[in-house]
């Protein structure tokens, strides 16, 4: 066999394989095509979804498209250091510790107001992204402990500055087992490694 | 492996018993405290007792502080299928419904009565129910969760809903294996009170019907095995059955293995595999409560270890401090390096972070162990992968993968390894020769794997209601849109209808409408100037019309109004009686209404004008014609006022004291003295501040001489914190309103101040 | 009263860590005794080297990572592994080979991991591979034993060879290796692959003067007794369930199946089962080699498959492989196997239905 028939032959042969693989792999692409949750949502699903706008957005869905679109991962106070790991695992970047210029992590709080001091004004319920105040113009409002998210959000709007923020305590159910916590008593663990 | 009823009853009837994987056989020590009978300690000074003594709701409390109670009364009641009520261990004088710590790990408090016994111990009135086999089921199941009774070996459940089971039972199991080292309650239970536990073991029957009966007994308890078979000897179906002594035989699921060979599926319920299990101790507190009418108000508890010098079994009241029962058992606190006690045994007990902590339902033993006894250095070391602890297991679980991802926090790992699986016996952290605390890690997984769904649900929830509440704004603003829209085309439409009307009335008719009817007016207004001069009233009423602009049709109408009104007196004196009728006559029928008001308005301002004197007063009170709410205004602006010239003396730091944040009107006055004293930068503002002051501190002096309530509030110190001392009563709450609303101001007004002050201070 | 906390269980079990390890050692006893008897002293002065260079190097790895020395080095790990790697390596090895061994072992294979408990490969064989490699002439020149020796070195020649390579009369161990007919005797193994591929059958080799003397026909002189030694230690061990039998069990069951499969197919080439578990280490390898705990597997059915792997491996890479002896090696492959051997095994665990447990997405 002539030299340029061997390249002809060779070249046919490794198109033909081209092709078959080609179309092999395409078929695999839609026939196995695996239905994900688009990114924004798995994102959105990592938040800690309290709607506080401490990380600049206005909102937790907003805060994840922005993300997804290439912003940072540690704004997000509320979530803290557990959710700024998991967004690192997902968008496959470093976690970085939190952005103090967005707020500190802290205790989870709820709302609470003072109902001696509440006038009715309404601006709380306005100001509350997940409707977790109850009330009516002139009427008195309270907070619906179960509903609050620790957002932070009515506490400036309102202008007899009636609510805390007062910190979740710890009940016999929700006790993580941490000794150190305990109001009496302590516990000598070493840990050696 | 599911053997059938059949085949587990010949099993037993051969002497045969299944055998559960894993386990560990340390020393049992039983004799420290099984030698001696059961004893009642002296009433202790004070009875404690928590609410919540189960696995479940608190019940309602049904008693008050300072009411006397007797034995046996029940103090809170069953408010829903999952709680159980308490009594009153004796009798006594309820001192305090409070929180106080109770017999949890964590020393956290929960809501518990407390009781002071008068030491007669006086029952209250007791209905037994003898002969129960003629009562309906219901009634019994009813008096067993009225008399309190819920499990008594250690988890808890509410004993009237195992009862009041509706599936088929093939096996009633009486667990009196006890496992545990160092417990011995239910040992002496069952030696000395076989016979009463054999009496609940009827009931039972009686109630659930099962098609087996088994009492079980660890073979380290041969004189319990042999009470118990004597109390049992009378009826073949009650088999007693000996089981072999391994930690943790006496778990609920590994006795059920041990016993028929089935397992109990995970999430499951021992009912899903036809077995119903009790503790023997429940069992005689159902006898009490049906053959005695008894509630469960004490229960055996051993107090051991070698800490106490004699221990034993004691018959204790619940709500008894565990400090009274360790004196009771005589506790030598030199034995031990650092005080501990552990409610419970050495293998699941807790310990205790206080000595006032009282005994329960499911606290069956308090060990007081002395420094050589339980060593535990609590000196971990790093895992050497030996699976001596997967070979301990007996839920054939690896506990050193569960221990790698429980310390690395992998908590989706963990849980892959069937974290929830484990019953938390302590057998693997005991056999771990690295010392590794495992069953405390796996529980604080377990709590945080809690924590974390929990978190998940709420956010999920507090995700919907934002988006509800995002989706509800869009939807008002579409319908405001959609409003406004449909008035402008109305609007529109009207126009142009009004238009055509007017087009054909000019066609149609000569009579004027609108330009008559604001001719008449003016003429009208007109002639009541005239009359008003005329009259020699006082009454500045037209200059309000100048004075104070107009700037709303409403203020057009109403001083119109007045001048028709002023028109009509005149005209009745001076006879122009057509005039006046014509310009009343074009009004609507509202504007007599308006008139009338604006008649009686002018009276009421008359009236002020010969009370006071100063004409300021007046304009004022022109602006009190309008709307309510001016008046609230009036004093915001009146506590504004207040608040800047609080702001104001603050920075003069001399006369801060003075300013009070009373709405006492005259203090308002001082407030613009003081503001004089101010710097330069604050002077502009001030100024006017002073004279909205003047105006708001004349208006809250009119209002408050008004109200009848004459006494004065408490004056709060000025502060920065606002701290409203005052008492609510309704008529000065408005006041408070205003000052707190003052004090916010102040505060912000500060705030700001400070920022500003600060900007300045950089540039 | 201010109380005291601490987590359940408040009571364990008297044996940690450190006991478990020492009563490794005293189960190697035995062992160690016959090796010296048949084999100098070279043992024990080895053992000496080995132990004292293990704990050197693990204190001073453990001050560079600012561990707590006493307390992890009272675990006895760093011993039981200077001891393992002395009985595996010949005992006139030059002790600078030793300390090399050593070091690898305590350095490279168990502190670079993380420490006790983290380390994937067995440290002893990773050291005695890396010496096999490294220093493939010393690390074969094994002594004949004492019964057949023409020069049996006393207590201060082994020490003048270990530490300069010559005995006080001026052998060198090439030379010690003479026995009687002049001939120099080699290791059973040793034996029997050289004779392979000269052409001489199994049979024909079994003949040779280092099988002489040994309790079964197929088992060499010394080594047999050796091994013997090391078997009635493991008994002891399983008996006191420092180990479990799994993986011992399951190694000598796969050594003698495979053996006898090979064996049954060509007498003359393949070896009998016998010759294959009392020459060379299988014994000190199925007891004390591979039931190391961080390295082996954990579940009962995942050691099995562990051992059977190992057994499978050692008979392969003896007959076909390169080396003479080959439980380093296999103990070594395994040891990578070890997670998957684990996830797949996991048990069934109460309540949950057989098909749903084990396997799963990793």
């Amino acid at each position: 066999m002539t030299m340029s028939n061997t390249i002809l032959f060779a070249v046919i042969a490794i198109g033909i394989l081209a092709l078959v693989f080609g179309l092999v792999l395409g078929y695999a692409s839609i026939r196995f095509k695996v239905e994900g949750d688009p990114l924004v949502d798995q994102i959105d699903a990592v938040l800690p979804q309290t709607q506080c706008g401490q990380c600049g957005y206005p909102g937790c869905k907003p805060y994840a498209e922005a993300i997804a679109d290439g912003d940072d991962i540690n704004k997000c106070p509320p979530g803290g250091e557990a959710t700024i790991k998991k967004l690192a695992d997902l968008m496959g970047v470093e976690p970085k510790p939190l952005d103090a210029a967005h707020g500190e992590e802290d205790v989870k709080k709820v709302a609470f107001i003072r109902e001696d001091e509440c006038i009715g004004c309404t601006k709380c319920i306005q100001a509350c992204p997940v409707d977790a105040i109850l009330g009516a113009a002139k009427h008195m409002h309270t907070v619906i402990a179960e509903e609050c998210t620790g957002c932070d959000l009515c506490v400036d709007p309102c202008p007899v500055d009636c609510i805390d923020m007062v910190p979740v305590t710890q009940t016999t159910s929700t006790w993580k087992w941490d000794f150190s916590s305990s109001p009496k008593g302590d516990i000598p663990v070493k840990m050696v490694s | 492996m599911y053997p059938s009823f059949d085949s587990i009853i010949e099993n037993l009837n051969a002497g045969k018993t299944y055998t559960f994987p894993g386990g560990v056989h340390p020393d049992d020590r039983k004799s420290l405290s099984n030698k001696d009978s059961i004893i009642s300690p002296s009433i202790p000074p004070l009875l404690v007792i928590p609410l919540r003594q189960h696995i479940g709701s608190d019940g309602v409390c049904c008693v008050e502080v300072g009411e006397h109670v007797l034995k046996g009364q029940p103090l809170s009641q069953s408010s829903s299928p999952f709680s159980v009520p308490v009594h009153a261990p004796t009798s006594g004088e309820v001192v305090a419904i409070a929180p106080h710590v109770v017999a949890h790990p964590s020393g956290l408090t929960e809501m518990c009565v407390s009781i002071k016994p008068d030491g007669k111990d006086t029952w209250c009135e007791l209905s037994p129910l003898t002969d129960y086999v003629e009562q309906d089921k219901s009634e019994l199941v009813a008096r067993i969760c009225q008399a309190g009774i819920s499990g008594m070996g250690g988890a808890g459940f509410p004993t009237h809903i195992k009862t009041s089971t509706s599936k088929p039972v093939e096996f009633l199991v009486l667990n009196g294996i006890e496992c545990e080292p160092y417990i011995t309650s239910d040992d002496r239970l069952m030696r000395e009170h076989a016979w009463q536990i054999r009496q609940g073991l009827d009931i039972l029957t009686h109630l659930i019907s099962p098609k087996a009966i088994i009492v079980a007994v660890e073979d380290n308890k041969p004189e319990a095995l042999e009470a118990l078979n004597i109390a049992c000897q009378d009826k073949d179906e009650y088999r007693v059955v000996s089981v072999e002594t391994k930690y943790p035989a006496g778990g609920e699921k590994q006795l059920i293995q041990v016993l028929t060979g089935r397992e109990v599926p995970r999430n499951g319920l021992p009912a899903d595999v036809g077995v119903m299990m009790f503790n023997v101790g429940t069992c005689y507190a159902i006898a009490d409560a049906i053959l005695h009418g008894k509630p469960l108000i004490d229960r055996i508890v051993t107090v051991t270890g070698e800490a106490v010098k004699a221990p034993r079994n004691f018959k204790t009241m619940l709500g008894t401090p565990v400090s009274h029962l360790l004196e009771a058992a005589q506790y030598n606190p030199k034995k031990q390096k650092a005080p501990k006690v552990i409610m419970g045994g050495p293998m699941m007990g807790f310990t205790l972070s206080d000595a006032t902590i009282p005994v329960i339902k499911t606290t069956n033993c308090l060990l007081v162990p002395s420094k050589k006894e339980l060593v535990d250095d609590n000196a971990e070391r790093a895992c050497i992968r030996c699976s001596a602890c997967a070979d301990a297991c007996p839920a054939s679980l690896l506990p050193q993968q569960m221990f790698w991802h429980a310390k690395a926090k992998e908590y989706d790992k963990a849980e892959e390894y069937d974290l929830f699986d484990c019953i938390e016996c302590g057998a693997c952290a005991y056999v771990c020769p690295s010392e590794i605390p495992l069953v405390h890690y796996y529980r604080q997984a377990k709590a945080e794997i809690r924590l974390q769904r929990d978190e998940k649900n709420k956010a999920e929830k507090a995700k919907q209601r934002f988006e509800a509440r995002n989706a509800r704004l869009e939807r008002e603003k579409l319908e405001r849109e959609e409003k406004h829209r449909k008035a402008k085309e109305a609007r529109l439409a009207a126009n142009k209808a009004k238009e055509q009307a007017a087009l054909n009335k000019e066609q149609t008719s000569p009579a004027p409408s609108d330009a008559k009817d604001k001719v008449a007016a003016a003429l009208a207004r007109a002639k009541a100037k005239k009359a008003a001069l005329q009259a020699g009233n006082a009454d500045t009423t037209s200059e309000v019309s100048e004075t104070s602009p107009p700037t709303d049709d409403k203020k057009a109408q109403v001083a119109a109004a007045i001048a028709r009104a002023k028109a009509k007196k005149a005209a009745q004196a001076s006879n122009s009686t057509e005039q006046a009728v014509d310009a009343t006559n074009t009004d609507t029928t509202s504007d007599d209404k308006k008139a009338k008001i604006a008649a009686a308005v002018a009276r009421a301002k008359a009236k002020k004008a010969a009370q006071a004197s100063n004409s300021t007063e007046q304009a004022v009170d022109a602006t009190n014609t309008d709307t309510a709410s001016d008046d609230k205004k009036a004093k915001i602006a009146a506590a504004i006022a207040r608040a800047k010239a609080k702001k104001a003396a603050q920075q003069s730091d001399s006369q801060t004291q003075t300013v009070e944040t009373n709405s006492d009107a005259p203090n308002a006055e001082q407030s613009p003295s003081v503001n004089s004293g101010t710097d330069d930068k604050t002077s502009d503002n001030d100024e006017q501040d002073e004279k909205k002051a003047r105006i708001a501190a004349a208006v809250a002096k009119a209002k408050e001489k008004k109200a009848k309530q004459a006494q004065l509030e408490q004056s709060s110190e000025q502060s920065s914190s606002p701290q409203d001392a005052s008492d609510s009563v309704v008529d000065d709450k408005k006041a408070r309103i205003a000052a707190a609303v003052a004090k916010a101001k102040a505060k912000k007004a500060a705030q700001a101040k400070a920022d500003s002050e600060r900007e300045n201070n950089t540039e | 009263m201010k109380l005291s906390l601490s987590s359940s269980p408040h009571q364990r079990v008297k044996r940690d860590t450190g006991q478990v390890m020492r009563m490794v050692i005293y189960a190697m006893v035995p062992g160690m005794i016959a090796q010296s008897f048949f084999f100098g002293w070279g043992v024990l002065i080895q053992a000496f080297i080995a132990v004292l260079s293990a704990v050197v190097f693990e204190g001073i790895i453990l001050a560079l990572r600012n561990k707590p020395i006493e307390r992890t080095l009272t675990d006895y790990s760093a011993v039981l592994t200077g001891l393992l790697i002395a009985i595996s390596i010949p005992p006139t090895l030059p002790w600078w080979m030793t300390v090399t061994g050593v070091f690898f072992a305590i350095a490279v294979a168990k502190q670079v991991y993380g420490g006790l408990g983290f380390n994937i490969f067995n440290p002893a064989m990773i050291a005695y591979v890396v010496l096999l490699i490294s220093f493939p002439a010393a690390m074969s020149l094994w002594l004949p034993p004492a019964t057949h020796a023409e020069v049996v070195p006393t207590f201060f020649d082994a020490l003048s060879l270990i530490f300069t390579g010559f005995t006080t009369s001026g052998y060198d161990v090439t030379q010690l290796k003479t026995v009687a007919d002049g001939v120099t005797m080699a290791t059973p193994l040793d034996t029997l692959k050289t004779d392979l591929t000269l052409g001489v059958t199994y049979s024909e080799s079994l003949n040779k003067p280092i099988f002489d003397g040994g309790y079964f026909d197929a088992v060499g002189a010394g080594w047999g007794a050796v091994s013997l030694a090391y078997l009635l230690g493991g008994f002891y061990l399983v008996k006191t369930r420092i180990i479990s039998w799994h993986i011992p069990g399951s190694i000598i069951v796969s050594v003698f199946v495979c053996a006898l499969l090979m064996h049954l197919i060509n007498a003359d080439y393949y070896a009998s089962p016998l010759f294959h578990l009392f020459n060379g280490a299988v014994m000190v390898g199925a007891f004390f080699i591979a039931t190391d705990p961080v390295s082996a597997s954990t579940t009962p059915k995942g050691r099995i498959v562990f051992g059977a792997a190992i057994g499978f491996w050692i008979v392969i890479i003896r007959t076909f492989g390169a080396y003479p002896d080959a439980v380093a090696f296999a103990v070594i492959i395994m040891n990578m196997a070890v997670p998957l051997i684990d996830y797949y095994t996991r048990p069934r665990v109460y309540g949950k239905k057989a098909k749903s447990s084990a396997g799963g997405r990793p």
